[in-house]
């Protein structure tokens, strides 16, 4: 009988932020879809109206079938015979649930058959999912795949694929190989066209790729014989229907149990090319995995919430001196820090949902007609910061999911250590989200630009002449010296012009950025609902100066010369 | 091919989450304190029609409630769910009914809607316990009625026939009967689909006229554009049911007394598990009837 959306006011709070009016404004096209289709918002009011319903039916199915056949499903787990995967049944049951309940292609567009939903929402849901069960974001999130194929496939591709993913059929992205991971230039699955039947043929083996056994696949390949880096491959859309591509084994995990993680062989597969040649990984895909690093920022952010969830019941229970654990200073120090975390990456995620709805929308505006030169422009601000911050909510929000799972057994002690409790099955899910779709030291190599060009710090300095409520103030002065130290710090790296020196404290200044841009979110926030947000913000605040102190500390003192010292022995 | 399929639905309070406020001193029940829910069993009820609506294209499920004004939520939440449309039977005179006089003023608005099917509700509703409506409507329309459904496992269109897996004791059994036919169904069968995204936008706007008036929606130009939107009430007047059998007049169920039970051990013994106590407990036990 829980509700994961509505037990939960932060989540509306994030929903009705202001810049969704502009965001449900492009969408809607002025809402000119309402005499085509019986289920379209006839104004702003109505489509917010709309997305607060069909997330509290996201919120229902999760707390009464997802959350509670998720230890079920890690305990099961899919199983592979004769080439093709069989879900856990509570998996399949989920499944089934989200099917009957409309949810596939929730921001693909109507004439599909989908709820043309922006991306808060949509990740919103997201978010709600993981909580309950984060192996099963992945199925849930690879509607992403559906993103990329709209883009960029043709409009007969649209209508022949992305119905079915409206209607349920899944997806899948098929990357990665046995020796082309964080490294994609490698990719050697052969693509070569069949002049005879008009189509392409696909061979050779991919690994560990995410519900491998899907309806519709999208491969990257490599489509011109004898190139050996990115220039060379090009995207291809397998339809399981056609046959070619069987499941060798699937991956026995530590975490995302329910998630079939599959090894796939292609044997002459049939494929159509989607989009141009040679576009596949330098923009396909990289397109692909940014809605991706967006997915996993809230799958992080789901776990964050469970972990909070069952450490504060745990620590409200559990009485040890005659007393519960939660009054103990030395508990409700690792309990606000974790609300903290949680508070603040939530905040990115939605902060970098909204940036990339924007824009998202004037593109797909832009297929429709030219887009004005305002629009132009707006398109070209929130493209450049949804750029720049997927990569610190991915990389930030997987760090404080596995921070938080971590410190949520702590908060368990010996217990927590036991198969009994949900935290075990939190922190062997989390682990993977700080390393699949890049790692985190691959969020750095993303992110490092925009410090060293100053685009966070422009953003952050725009956060600071942005009003706040009076008694947040004291903390706004501390964000500013926070954001001065990030300066200084970064003026340091770039004067010294050492390439290794700015690779080896490109993280420590990475995470000096987003310490100050969630500081910042977290008073906006605070600012509008401070009965929700107050306590995070000054919690947060306080943690992110101790942060941004050390690193600013360990910069300032390190020279390029000290390097000798960490170089591989 | 098509089946007419009206599904008997009841809002009841949520009295599987009793607070110690769930009744009021009187010792009747604190309907504020408690959530107004669709009826849990009435929800199987629902899921079986709408798989019966999946298998035979073109059939319709249409919910009828019998409540006061805010009932009409519980057609919505069908209509989100996969329903067509809905009646709402509404009246001061209704008020008050037993069983009697809720399953007379049922039959009577099924005689209006006339053409059906299959009638379809849950066993019984968790305010009332009583399991006794869905036989006692079956019996005033002259119908054949399967209780404690687990399935229905098929219709056959052209021989008007049903077949359905019910719950007996012990186990199940399989039985099949004529068209038209009222059924009931246990908590234990199907759990009902979610509500859709879809339906839910379709219909979030479907009101009673008596919510119109009191709300002033924000669409009002849908109503005429909507027809769905527009949600029936009918009063004793429209399904012209005779007032001496409705709401309090009609019932000849009578509350004597209410007590407030506190359930508490008074005593308590310690077995220690020999043969001989084992032994004891069972002639205990079989002796008051407890087990046997």
């Amino acid at each position: 009988m829980a509700n994961f959306y509505t037990d939960t006011p932060e989540l509306k709070h994030h929903l009705n932020h202001p810049l969704m009016r502009r965001i449900v404004e492009l969408k809607e096209r002025n809402y000119a879809d309402k005499d085509k289709y019986d289920y379209v918002p006839m104004d702003f009011e109505d489509a917010m109206d709309s997305y607060d319903r069909v997330l509290e039916i996201v919120g229902e199915l999760c707390g009464d079938i997802i959350a509670p056949n998720a230890e079920g499903v890690d305990h099961e787990g899919p199983t592979v015979a004769k080439g093709r995967v069989t879900y856990a049944s509570g998996t399949q049951a989920n499944l089934d649930a989200a099917r009957k309940a409309g949810l596939m292609g929730m921001a693909m567009p109507r004439r599909f058959g989908g709820l043309n939903f922006p991306i808060v929402p949509y990740i919103m849901a997201a978010d709600i999912v993981s909580r309950a069960d984060a192996g099963f974001e992945n199925l849930w999130g690879l509607q992403d795949c559906a993103e990329t194929l709209y883009e960029f496939g043709n409009e007969d591709q649209h209508q022949r694929f992305l119905t079915r993913v409206c209607q349920g059929e899944t997806m899948s992205m098929d990357l990665t190989e046995p020796d082309a991971g964080s490294d994609l230039q490698s990719v050697m699955l052969k693509a070569t066209y069949d002049e005879k039947e008009n189509c392409w043929r696909l061979n050779g083996v991919k690994r560990f790729i995410t519900n491998g056994d899907s309806d519709i696949h999208l491969v990257l390949a490599r489509s011109e014989e004898g190139t050996h880096d990115g220039r060379g491959l090009s995207m291809f859309i397998y339809d399981k229907r056609d046959g070619g591509v069987d499941v060798r084994r699937i991956e026995n995990k530590m975490g995302i149990k329910g998630s079939p993680t599959c090894e796939l062989v292609y044997k002459n597969a049939k494929a159509e090319l989607c989009g141009d040649r040679k576009l596949g990984l330098i923009k396909y895909v990289m397109a692909l995995m940014n809605g991706a690093r967006l997915g996993i920022a809230a799958q992080s952010v789901g776990l964050s919430q469970a972990a909070y969830n069952e450490a504060l019941a745990y620590a409200r229970d559990r009485k040890q001196f005659g007393k519960a654990i939660i009054n103990f200073p030395a508990v409700y120090d690792m309990l606000s820090a974790m609300k903290a975390k949680l508070d603040a990456s939530r905040a990115l995620l939605y902060e970098t949902a909204r940036f990339v709805d924007v824009y998202k929308a004037l593109d797909d505006i832009a297929r429709e007609r030219k887009l004005t030169p305002e629009e132009r422009q707006e398109q070209k601000k929130y493209a450049k910061l949804a750029d720049s911050f997927t990569p610190l909510a991915k990389g930030m929000g997987s760090e404080y999911a596995n921070q938080n799972t971590y410190d949520c057994i702590q908060i368990h002690g010996g217990s927590g250590f036991m198969k009994d409790y949900t935290c075990e099955r939190l922190y062997r899910d989390a682990r993977i989200t700080s390393i699949y779709e890049g790692t985190t030291q691959l969020q750095t190599v993303a992110a490092i630009r925009y410090v060293t060009t100053g685009a966070y710090l422009a953003q952050i300095r725009t956060y600071e002449a942005a009003a706040c409520a009076p008694g947040l103030e004291s903390l706004k002065v501390r964000l500013k010296e926070m954001a001065d130290k990030f300066e200084a710090a970064t003026a340091r790296v770039n004067e010294l012009k050492d390439q290794e020196f700015q690779d080896f404290v490109a993280r420590r200044l990475v995470e000096m950025a987003a310490f100050t841009i969630m500081g910042h979110l977290l008073v906006q926030e605070a600012t509008t609902a401070p009965e929700l947000f107050t306590r995070s913000a000054n919690v947060y605040v306080r943690y992110a100066e101790a942060e941004i102190g050390k690193h600013a500390d360990f910069i300032a003192k390190f020279r390029p010369e000290d390097l000798e010292s960490y170089r591989k022995q | 091919m098509s089946l007419k399929i009206v599904v008997l639905a009841k809002q009841v309070p949520d009295t599987r989450n009793v607070g110690k406020d769930a009744m009021t001193a009187e010792g009747t029940v604190n309907r504020s304190a408690l959530p107004a829910i669709f009826n849990p069993e009435d929800l199987n009820a629902l899921e079986q029609a709408l798989r019966l609506k999946d298998r035979h294209p073109g059939s319709t499920v249409t919910i009828l409630t019998m409540g006061p004004g805010r009932a009409a939520s519980i057609i919505r939440e069908g209509l989100f769910r996969g329903a067509d449309g809905g009646y709402l039977l509404t009246d001061r005179a209704f008020a008050g009914a037993d069983t009697l006089a809720t399953s007379y003023a049922l039959s009577m608005a099924i005689r209006k809607i006339k053409d059906y099917d299959i009638i379809i509700g849950g066993r019984q509703a968790i305010d009332g316990d009583t399991a006794q409506v869905g036989p006692q409507v079956a019996e005033k329309l002259g119908l054949t009625q399967i209780t404690y459904a687990e399935e229905i496992l098929n219709v056959d269109e052209a021989a008007r026939r049903i077949t359905v897996k019910r719950h007996i004791d012990g186990g199940v059994e399989t039985v099949e009967g004529p068209l038209p036919i009222v059924v009931t169904v246990n908590g234990s069968a199907a759990p009902c689909r979610p509500r859709n995204a879809k339906l839910v936008q379709k219909y979030k706007y479907a009101l009673t006229p008596t919510e119109k008036a009191q709300e002033a929606p924000a669409h009002p130009e849908l109503y005429d554009q909507r027809p769905y939107l527009n949600l029936v009430e009918w009063s004793v007047a429209d399904v012209e049911a005779d007032l001496a059998q409705c709401g309090l007049s009609g019932s000849p169920t009578k509350v004597k007394t209410i007590q407030n039970i506190v359930f508490q051990a008074k005593e308590s013994k310690t077995l220690s598990g020999s043969d001989a106590d084992v032994e004891g407990l069972i002639v205990e036990l079989l002796a008051n009837h407890t087990i046997g």
